[in-house]
């Protein structure tokens, strides 16, 4: 996406609007929906149905598409992430049981241990995230002459994720190199999951793979197909309900 | 006030593979049980059905079978000396919740111990002398032989349909089985599974270089089957999905598909789930427990439930948080090496890589976690460690287990990961890459142990059970040794690329790597090296029995179910016969 084709202050309205206009129940304004669709398009064609977020905020929703569309950009292969869907489930999974901390030990007291000790901060993963985005803008703002990471031209974000991987990207009290594999870890889920959680639109992801979803019932297939390509037009849970 | 209920003649607690044994056995013999299970009933019927079986986001990625980590967890560290912290979600290791407990979303990997395994300490002496085993390696005899286990194993074999190749028929080596594993009395139940290109090529590379190849024995029937329970089995379907979840096709056996649908329609047994037990009630003086306490989960209420026999079938911290909280059995103290209670925590150390053959088909979602051919060249004692500087080994396969596209990925080094080529070099790779795995053994270290931990508290406000354990010089030896030799299976397979992957020095508690936890409360053949004898009777309180891996003395290079399910139906086979005759110890201290 060019630099500053989309003034950010629109699309921050649009989206903010979308969401408002949901909840009010009230159709969802032109405006928003020509923003929405336009920060979304790369090479592919805009997404059928621009879906509003309903967990994360304007700003939020920003990062989150720009992240996904770094990291999976529209080629032969497939439209970007976000026009696959993977914004939204993104959206979906941190509002959903799991995003709010659910099956997770959460008493005090919080110490800091060893990498070995795994993941012991008191944020759920909801929180995690707008802690994460906050971090990483609060970075790239710092590093890349005052601007948020989806403001950044598309070479300066694929260099600053990497800086994150690398653990390069020095953020405010905050692990870039651990909220990088966060974000990967996420965006890989919505890329390949199942279309029902929002994302893998059209089976996206499993096309790339040649992965043919349900029903897998290959029983008759191993002998079959030894050494031989097993090709099918994959179907998802929602194509059986 | 806890409501006190009347007695009952037994109370089971937890309903895994273990729990639903002994129940079914204790309400055979005429005892009236009452199984106890804190998490949901989990019905085949309403659970292990398509399409929601099909959703790798669900049950892979979610967790939707395991442990509730906001309800109880454990603590961990690596070492006595550094301070523990919670496993806020758990990752190395995935222990179950809800009937069938970690018996439904099992791999089904189906072994036996080797012969040696059980008299370990003994075969060490005698070949390499005493003073070869370090002061700090812990291991110990079983106190049961291979051959009094080997009707037990047999059982639950027929129990799973297990399906597999033998080797050793009663002693006659047949060819294409495991020329390494304890004598069989009988067949496996089922034929070997179907296999994939990759493990084919492996079992040819392996053959090769003079190892003996075999199919990896599964409880997954490969065909339909009907048990000794009169269930019957369906036949595998190699949908690729069985790890972390159920099978709606009724073949990868699970407490819940093989023996439930028994359990239920029994007149003697009563299924109460949302039933946390919380504490054994002990009568120190009679060396009795005298029943349970558990909590409500749907209402809160506390209730006492009276018991003649109790047997204690949770995971392996469960079993072993349950005697330290009750004051059963001596706590261990890595200091002093007194006591035995959380003492010889064990695991699996595994260690494995990938080739990658360019422009070969192989499917890898087609698959089942067995679905694949192993060496046992290195396990155990099969071969000699003299001079090796290590004890231990363990099996090398390659399987192809299903690859779900969330987790199930795998690119050469060097490939990108995301942006500009990754979704090539994953279209390219995905379909033409198998896996391998050495199945480590993990012999006891002084260290390595479980006990309460100090500060953090489950929901129910009980101390949580404290994890110390990391990885030994032992273990790493042993681990090089198998990555080597199955290096060279691989690159006698003539891949375009493979890689091989060494475990990092220190255990971590991220990311996954085996559910296979034992130890805590280990069986033997007296009060000072053990918690429970031979029959898995608490040598403290008679009516106590505890099953599962929490009574390995040390983790072997197998998978634990298989043993597990066979010490289940000896120790059974000891109350119904002996115990229930004339309570009181079996083995006299």
């Amino acid at each position: 996406m060019p630099d500053d084709s989309v003034p950010r202050r629109q699309f921050l309205l649009g989206a903010g609007l979308a969401g408002t206009a949901i909840a009010a129940g009230l159709a969802e304004p032109v405006e928003a929906q020509q923003t929405a669709a336009a920060a979304g398009a790369a090479a592919a064609p805009a997404a059928p149905d621009a879906e509003p977020f309903v967990t994360l905020s304007a700003l939020e929703a920003a990062f989150i598409t720009a992240a996904v569309d770094t990291l999976i950009p529209a080629d032969e292969l497939s439209p970007s992430g976000s026009d696959c869907g993977v914004a939204i489930f993104i959206d979906r999974q941190l509002g959903s049981a799991w995003g709010g901390g659910a099956k997770m030990y959460r008493a005090g007291p919080f110490r800091k241990g060893k990498p070995e000790q795994g993941y012991q901060l008191a944020l759920s993963p909801r929180e995690y995230f707008a802690a994460g985005i906050t971090a990483a803008n609060a970075w790239t703002r710092k590093t890349f002459a005052g601007k948020d990471f989806d403001r950044l031209a598309p070479a300066d974000r694929v260099a600053a994720l990497k800086a994150m991987e690398e653990g390069k990207a020095e953020f405010e009290n905050f692990s870039a190199r651990a909220f990088f594999a966060q974000l990967h870890g996420i965006t890989m889920a919505g890329f390949f999951a199942d279309p029902i959680y929002g994302g893998n639109r059209n089976k996206a992801g499993w096309k790339v793979l040649g992965f043919p979803g349900l029903p897998a019932t290959y029983a008759d297939k191993i002998d079959a197909y030894r050494d031989k390509r097993y090709v099918a037009d994959p179907q998802s849970i929602a194509d059986f309900s | 006030m806890a409501t006190k209920l009347k007695e009952i003649d037994a109370v089971v607690i937890g309903m895994g593979f273990s729990g639903t044994i002994l129940s079914r056995e204790l309400t055979k013999a005429g005892l009236n049980v009452v199984g106890l299970e804190r998490g949901a009933d989990r019905n085949p019927a309403d659970e292990f059905t398509l399409t929601r079986l099909r959703d790798e986001l669900r049950y892979v990625q979610r967790l939707e079978l395991m442990q509730d980590n906001s309800t109880d967890t454990i603590t961990f560290r690596n070492a006595p000396d550094e301070g523990a912290l919670p496993v806020r979600r758990f990752g190395a290791f995935l222990p179950g919740e809800g009937v069938g407990g970690t018996g439904i979303h099992w791999g089904a990997l189906h072994w036996r111990f080797l012969p040696t395994d059980f008299r370990i300490k003994s075969v060490l002496t005698e070949k390499y002398g005493a003073k070869s085993i370090p002061d700090a390696m812990t291991i110990q005899d079983w106190p049961v032989s291979y051959d009094e286990l080997e009707p037990h194993y047999d059982r639950f074999d027929k129990l799973c349909g297990v399906s597999g190749q033998a080797g050793n028929l009663r002693g006659k080596l047949i060819a294409g089985g495991n020329p390494f594993e304890g004598p069989r009395s009988e067949h496996y139940p089922n034929k070997a599974i179907k296999t994939g290109v990759g493990p084919a090529i492996f079992s040819e590379a392996a053959k090769s270089l003079g190892y003996h190849p075999f199919p990896v024995p599964v409880a997954t029937s490969s065909a339909a089957y009907v048990n000794p329970e009169g269930i019957t089995l369906g036949a595998c379907e190699y949908c690729g999905h069985c790890n972390r979840t159920a099978c709606e096709a009724n073949a990868k056996a699970s407490p819940n598909v093989n023996m439930m649908p028994v359990l239920r329609t029994e007149p003697k047994f009563e299924l109460r789930t949302r039933a946390f037990v919380t504490r054994l009630i002990y009568d120190k003086q009679a060396k009795r427990v005298t029943g349970v306490a558990y909590t409500d989960m749907r209402t809160g209420e506390d209730y006492e439930q009276p018991a003649g026999l109790v047997v204690l079938s949770s995971f392996v911290f469960g079993n072993t948080q349950q005697l330290l909280l009750a004051g059963i059995g001596e706590a261990y103290d890595p200091r002093t090496g007194k006591g035995v209670v959380g003492k010889n925590y064990c695991y699996q150390f595994e260690a494995g890589g990938e080739a990658f053959f360019e422009g070969r088909e192989f499917n890898p979602f087609m698959g089942a976690p067995g679905m694949g051919t192993a060496i046992d060249d290195f396990n155990g004692e099969n071969f000699d460690h003299s001079g090796l500087g290590f004890f231990g080994g363990g099996y090398i396969n390659c399987a192809q287990g299903g690859a779900p596209p969330i987790g199930g990925r795998t690119l050469p080094k060097g490939e990108p990961r995301w942006g500009v080529g990754w979704k090539q070099a994953e279209a390219k790779w995905y379909r033409s890459n198998t896996r391998f795995n050495t199945q480590g053994s993990v012999y006891a270290h002084r260290d390595n142990f479980m006990d309460l931990d100090p500060t953090y508290k489950d929901a129910l406000g009980r101390p949580l059970v404290r994890l110390t354990y990391n990885a030994t010089e032992n273990d790493h030896k042993m681990s090089r040794y198998l990555v080597e030799k199955m290096e060279g299976v691989i690159k006698a397979m003539k891949p375009t690329h493979y890689e091989v992957h060494n475990r990092p020095k220190n255990f971590t508690i991220v990311p996954y790597q085996s559910t296979h936890c034992t130890g805590g409360t280990m069986m033997g053949t007296d009060p000072g090296n053990s918690v429970v004898n031979r029959y898995l009777q608490v040598w403290d309180a008679h009516n106590l029995f505890v099953q599962g891996a929490s009574v390995f003395p040390q983790q072997h290079g197998y998978n634990p179910t298989g043993t597990l399910g066979a010490l289940a139906y000896w120790s059974a086979r000891a109350i119904t016969d002996t115990y229930l005759k004339s309570p009181g110890p079996l083995v006299h201290a």
